[in-house]
């Protein structure tokens, strides 16, 4: 659609409003904020959400990639299955690899 | 001698002065070092700073490389110390100061690229709000000629002359090293924090002026006027749509 006019018509406004409706509900949902879970192991250094462990004080703060203690919230359903390098998974419950050194 | 007042503030003066004597009263162990001694503490607050601002602008230090990032950087924290004790606030002129730093000038998006991480990190930490949802906008439909759309509070735009998002995107996956054929033409970016990740989208044509015009309260017939002014392909069902499913739109005035 294109206007050249310096001037809309309200009936313009109206239906591309009902359009954009439309095209908001045939997309497939976005994942609501309920349906993430905290994923531990997976985020990369400094991309955690929360908690990174001692001597950090929340997002954002985990010094190497995929470190064990950190989390990230994902879809919900994807953590576990998640591929890494080296065979690394990610994990509902902290993991005890990929520590920095204390 | 002066108040503990002047003394802090010709101590701060001096800390962020490389040239600065050091200030009185500053004695090293039996009276001497104290030249060196202040100049451990001056390098750590510099060198901290330029910390805070490589994890602020990471892409923009991946682009022209640690080295050359640090140097700027510092260069910057000399002439633009903290105007506040709050860390987080520290870089909103480092855009600015890129734009204008001749070494830089071989990379000239790179001042586009630190405008967009400054504005992610503003979108990062901005307030949050509930997107409207759908139902609420369904039953917007019969006033919309009259409305005027709230935005996020998170949303920032970037507009750029280079093709900014694509270059933010690579450079922020991995690599970003190996020869890429880059769009032609200018890219506007939508930094958004809907919920709890931000978001880079890139604009349409005359989307950034369609958005810019609802920030600064236009109703809906007037955004889209001068956003078709500005762009003839302006498509004002797909900026809505784009709006609406990026939870960008939290509430409405002006439908009286």
């Amino acid at each position: 659609m294109t206007y050249q006019t310096k001037t809309i018509s309200g009936v313009a406004v109206v239906s591309a409003f009902a359009a954009a409706l439309s095209i908001v509900a045939s997309a497939a949902p976005a994942a609501a904020e309920d349906e993430q879970e905290k994923c531990y192991g997976v985020a990369k250094a400094g991309e955690n959400d929360c908690a990174a462990g001692p001597g950090t004080t929340c997002a954002g703060t985990s010094k190497i990639d995929y470190q064990g203690n950190s989390w990230k919230l994902v879809p919900k359903g994807t953590c576990e299955t998640m591929e890494l390098p080296d065979g690394r998974n990610g994990s509902l419950t902290a993991l005890e690899r990929d520590l920095p050194p204390a | 001698m002066g108040t503990a007042m002047d003394n802090e503030a010709a101590f701060a003066r001096a800390l962020l002065d490389a040239e600065a004597a050091v200030p009185a009263g500053i004695e090293g162990r039996e009276g001497g070092g104290a030249e060196r001694r202040f100049a451990v503490y001056r390098n750590n607050v510099h060198a901290n700073l330029v910390d805070v601002l490589a994890g602020r602008f990471p892409v923009s230090a991946k682009l022209v490389g640690d080295a050359f990032f640090r140097a700027m950087a510092r260069i910057y924290v000399a002439k633009t110390p903290p105007d506040s004790a709050v860390l987080l606030r520290y870089g909103g002129g480092f855009a600015d100061f890129v734009a204008g730093f001749p070494p830089a000038a071989p990379v000239p998006y790179l001042a586009d690229v630190a405008r967009l991480e400054w504005a992610w990190h503003g979108a990062y930490h901005a307030a949050d709000a509930e997107p409207l949802p759908q139902e609420a906008l369904a039953a917007l439909v019969p006033r919309a000629e009259r409305l005027a759309l709230t935005l996020h509070p998170s949303l920032r735009l970037v507009r750029s002359n280079y093709p900014l998002v694509t270059i933010w995107e690579r450079a922020a996956r991995d690599g970003g090293d190996e020869p890429v054929r880059l769009p032609a033409g200018g890219e506007d970016a939508l930094v958004l924090r809907p919920a709890l990740e931000v978001e880079v989208r890139r604009l349409p044509e005359g989307g950034a002026v369609f958005i810019q015009a609802l920030q600064d309260g236009a109703r809906l017939p007037e955004a889209a006027a001068s956003a078709s002014a500005a762009a003839l392909a302006f498509d004002l069902a797909a900026s809505l749509a784009g709006l609406m499913r990026s939870g960008a739109v939290v509430g409405t005035s002006g439908s009286a």
